[in-house]
């Protein structure tokens, strides 16, 4: 299925340590470099509270320098290199070209026949909150207990032996995956992003310094379930209303706590909350707003104005098509699936070329699982999309169609300067495909982390068994 | 949908706008001609149609004199796709309640409920699945309160008033964890359940008009009863959801109680664990392809070498959408096979040759509920169902250009389709979109 077209002749080169917006120490907080003081009277520019208090203990994994040539590669921004060789080493990519040299010692691989490509970033996974085996006890997904809970994190609910997170990898060839909380409410709270790596704990998961997200919520979800319990909000005017309240009182607390982080003073009481919508309203945290119906996010993208701040993606922007221009002039993402339909009123409007349609008409576009199935097969997804585009006479290239698997997520995580796309100086978070990638015949191969090999098809020993399953039928098994 | 009568087809061709569904008399040349019961493609095949059945697949098959023939130029021409377990027309929308006829629970009424009646050969579902070369499907109800779901029936997806192929086709229990909810609470009480339905079925089946019907308190009242007499009775196979492999056994020990049982697994995640049991018990399997995550303790050993481990230790698998997507994305069927085919290049993975994979999304299916001779492959005798396809069509780019069934032309243009045509460019012209049809 690969278009055999002319590569661009060779990637541009990056200096990659103008990419390197931070160092992983220095990201490893989300300060955003004003200095923190413990002194009561706030000196200008101090910060109040600690923004990061469950920092990333991530590390990366030990990898040998390696070099994979005589591969068909994509970049994940577009460029494709045919018969292209790409060396990492000390965590990062090193170089990518036509002709690359291995140092001495290097591992190197023949990639002939096969591909190359950046680790794929799922954008909404509930993965580790809504664990496999889905049973009610495991189950922490969504707080469903006040359509305002934008108190919850995430990461607190992660747990990290979620079988998932291995299929992801091995299946999927999946590097980076963001977990937000369920669509129950309007606001759901914070997402974590996670490097894909077996962990005792989610902090050695978490993403180094990746900003955090605010899960909101419009629609069918947060109506359905506070007025089933004759709750507000009951109606979609009921969503607006409540969203638009709650952001008044952020307003409100944003203006008190940066009144004391820059004039000091009394300390203002602490409103979880309200700390993340603050972030929000400071450009800090991105917004990720789950939301189908194209009228409907139109609405919000005039809230964010009301209030003063930006929605960073729509996800399972099912009807994003209709808006491909409002979205590309208020700089909004969708992330959407390739064929899901018809489940429920606001999925009845899908189409399999939402994503060529958005793309066409120069809106920012991904894909995204929200399943811990769909996630196995996101390559198989954009396949799907992507072919049903160009028989509307839609020509995208494959290459160009990746950055909707690994730049385009990245860039909505804020994330885009460190991974997402093989240039120099970037996390070498890498999938080599037994295949086209574009084909349901294919399959990861191997897939490296930050340079560390993760995953082998040909080695048993690099196949993760979660704690769960370890001990249980089909421990180890080629899943 | 059945096919018209001789003098139907000659009014036809005298009255062609008057019967616009009639099945055509058509062969189609030089494909790449898949027969759908596991054989190998056949390369510059024909395959001809006549009077809405096949009548002979093959090389060196002859186009009768007179008769309109398709030139495929070498493209893959196949039985259509067999969608192995389905809720296709009788839901349109999973989400709104008064769409859904799939379950209901507090109807007194389970094992005798039928869906046929309610299939809605208009439903969206049906039109896009059908552009996606599913010609028929087996469509069965979903339990609420008791074991038993009620009558399941196989369709075919003609854009027509007549979808039925076969009505009363199975009966649909659920077993395992969720037959233990239905049941009561345990999977003891869904067995006692069973049980003593099929007891009360053959106290019925000697004296119907002695049985005891005791209305709504009754365990099985008369109407039930009347409807698992057969299934009793081994002339209607009955079709259970069951993952767990110490449930697959539990059931294959009340098959060998119950020999007339016609037993068919659907599920069956944890098969492979008990691959040759099920095999010498002779009993087919409607599979998910490609569980592998835990989803449940009945699902510890999912695997997606599951349907190749059963294949090759000899069960007859095919494949089924069972509570996934089963409304609506009996599509997906093609890229599971596809992936199963994957599969053979991953050490340590089962999965299956192109020619089985293919066979588990058409012939698979029909051999499972026994109705091979009708439907699921291009030997003659069976439904003049056939697709050309773009492509390999299992393959993520492939899609369905020419669709038959009982050898009737399809329309493959869907709603998705025009609205896609409406929004190519979103912006509004001189007149608002909504003027655009």
């Amino acid at each position: 299925m690969i278009q055999r077209r002319l590569s661009r002749g060779g990637i541009a080169r990056l200096a990659g340590a103008v990419l390197l917006a931070c160092s992983v120490a220095a990201c490893a907080s989300t300060d955003t470099g004003k200095t923190e003081t413990a002194s009561s009277k706030a000196p200008a520019g101090s910060r109040g509270y600690d923004r990061d208090p469950y920092p990333s203990t991530y590390h990366r994994y030990p990898g040998a320098p390696t070099l994979v040539r005589n591969v068909t590669i994509f970049d994940g921004e577009g460029g494709r290199i045919d018969n292209g060789a790409v060396l990492f080493a000390d965590g990062e990519i090193v170089d990518i070209g036509t002709s690359v040299e291995a140092p001495q010692g290097a591992t190197v691989i023949d990639g002939t026949g096969k591909v190359l490509t950046p680790g794929i970033i799922d954008v909404h996974s509930h993965l580790g909150d809504y664990p496999s085996p889905s049973v009610p006890a495991l189950s922490d997904g969504n707080e469903a207990t006040s359509p305002v809970t934008a108190e919850v994190w995430a990461e607190h609910s992660v747990w990290p032996q979620d079988p998932g997170f291995s299929r992801a990898l091995v299946n999927g060839g999946v590097t980076t995956l963001q977990i937000l909380p369920g669509s129950a409410n309007l606001f759901g709270g914070r997402s974590v992003v996670l490097k894909n790596v077996p962990a005792r704990t989610v902090q050695a998961m978490k993403f180094p310094g990746a900003p955090y997200g605010l899960k909101m919520a419009c629609g069918e979800n947060p109506k359905r379930v506070y007025g089933s319990r004759d709750q507000a909000p009951s109606t979609r005017m009921g969503n607006i209303a409540i969203d638009r309240q709650t952001w008044a009182k952020a307003q409100a607390y944003d203006r008190k706590w940066t009144k004391y982080e820059e004039e000091g003073g009394d300390v203002p009481d602490r409103d979880l909350a309200m700390d993340t919508l603050r972030g929000v309203l400071d450009g800090e945290i991105l917004v990720h707003n789950h939301c189908y119906r194209a009228d409907e996010m139109a609405v919000v993208m005039d809230m964010a104005k009301e209030f003063g701040y930006h929605v960073t993606a729509f996800h399972h922007a099912v009807e994003a098509y209709k808006i491909a221009d409002l979205l590309k002039a208020n700089d909004t993402c969708a992330a959407v699936w390739a064929d899901w339909y018809g489940f429920k009123m606001e999925a009845y409007d899908a189409i399999q070329t939402n994503l060529p349609l958005l793309e066409k008409n120069g809106a920012c576009a991904m894909i995204h699982s929200d399943d811990e199935n769909g996630i196995q097969r996101l390559n198989q997804e954009v396949a799907k999309t992507l072919a049903a585009g160009r028989r509307a006479g839609i020509d995208i290239s494959d290459a160009a169609a990746w950055r909707w698997l690994t730049y385009n997520p990245a860039k909505a995580l804020g994330i885009a300067d460190r991974t997402g796309s093989l240039k120099p100086g970037k996390m070498a978070d890498v999938v080599l495909w037994n295949g086209d990638p574009f084909s349901v015949y294919s399959r990861p191969e191997k897939v490296w982390i930050d340079g560390a090999l993760l995953y082998d098809m040909d080695d048993p020993a690099r196949r993760p068994v979660s704690d769960f399953e370890l001990g249980q039928p089909g421990a180890g098994d080629v899943k | 949908m059945k096919h018209p009568s001789l003098l139907l087809i000659a009014a036809a061709a005298t009255a062609a706008m008057a019967m616009p569904a009639a099945a055509q008399d058509v062969a189609i040349t030089h494909a790449r001609l898949v027969i759908g019961d596991g054989s190998a493609p056949i390369e510059d095949g024909t395959v001809v149609v006549r009077a809405g059945r096949v009548v002979a697949a093959g090389a060196g098959v002859s186009v009768p004199a007179g008769m309109d023939a398709i030139d495929a130029g070498g493209r893959w021409v196949t039985p259509g796709i067999v969608a192995g377990f389905t809720r296709l027309g009788i839901v349109e929308v999973d989400g709104v309640r008064s769409t859904d006829d799939s379950a209901a629970g507090d109807s007194p009424f389970h094992a005798s409920l039928d869906v046929a009646p309610a299939v809605n050969p208009l439903a969206m579902p049906v039109e896009i699945n059908r552009a996606a070369g599913i010609t028929r499907a087996v469509v069965a109800p979903a339990t609420s309160d008791s074991i038993f779901a009620g009558q399941g029936a196989v369709i075919d997806l003609g854009r027509d008033r007549d979808a039925i192929t076969k009505r009363h086709a199975f009966q649909f229990m659920e077993y395992g964890e969720d037959g233990a909810q239905e049941a009561g609470g345990s999977r003891p009480a869904a067995f006692a359940m069973f049980r003593n339905a099929l007891l009360q079925a053959r106290d019925y089946a000697r004296d119907p008009d002695g049985y005891a019907d005791q209305g709504k308190d009754a365990l099985v009242n008369a109407y039930d009863a009347k409807a698992l007499m057969p299934v009793a009775e081994g002339e209607v196979p009955l079709l259970v959801h069951v993952e767990r492999a110490s449930d697959i056994l539990a059931l294959l020990d009340l098959k060998r109680e119950l020999p007339k049982l016609k037993l068919v697994l659907v599920g069956a995640s944890e098969g492979w664990t008990v691959a040759d049991r099920i095999a010498a018990a002779g009993v087919p399997v409607i599979a998910s392809a490609l569980n592998d995550l835990p989803a449940a303790f009945e699902k510890v050993a999912a695997t997606q070498s599951n349907v190749g481990r059963m294949q090759a230790a000899g069960v007859t698998v095919a494949l089924g959408t069972i509570n996934d997507n089963d409304a609506r994305q009996a599509r997906h069927e093609k890229q599971y096979a596809g992936n199963l085919v994957a599969l053979t290049k991953v050490p340590g993975a089962t999965g299956l040759r192109w020619d089985q994979a293919f066979a588990s999304i058409t012939s698979g299916a029909a051999e499972a509920i026994g109705m091979a001779d009708q439907i699921g492959s291009l030997r003659p005798g069976r439904h003049g169902d056939v697709v050309i396809w773009s492509g390999d069509p299992l393959e993520l780019d492939s899609v369905a250009q020419t669709v038959f069934i009982d050898g009737v032309k399809q329309p493959l243009e869907t709603r998705q389709d025009k609205l896609r045509q409406r929004y190519m460019q979103p912006t509004e012209g001189s007149l608002p979109n909504a003027y655009e049809r």
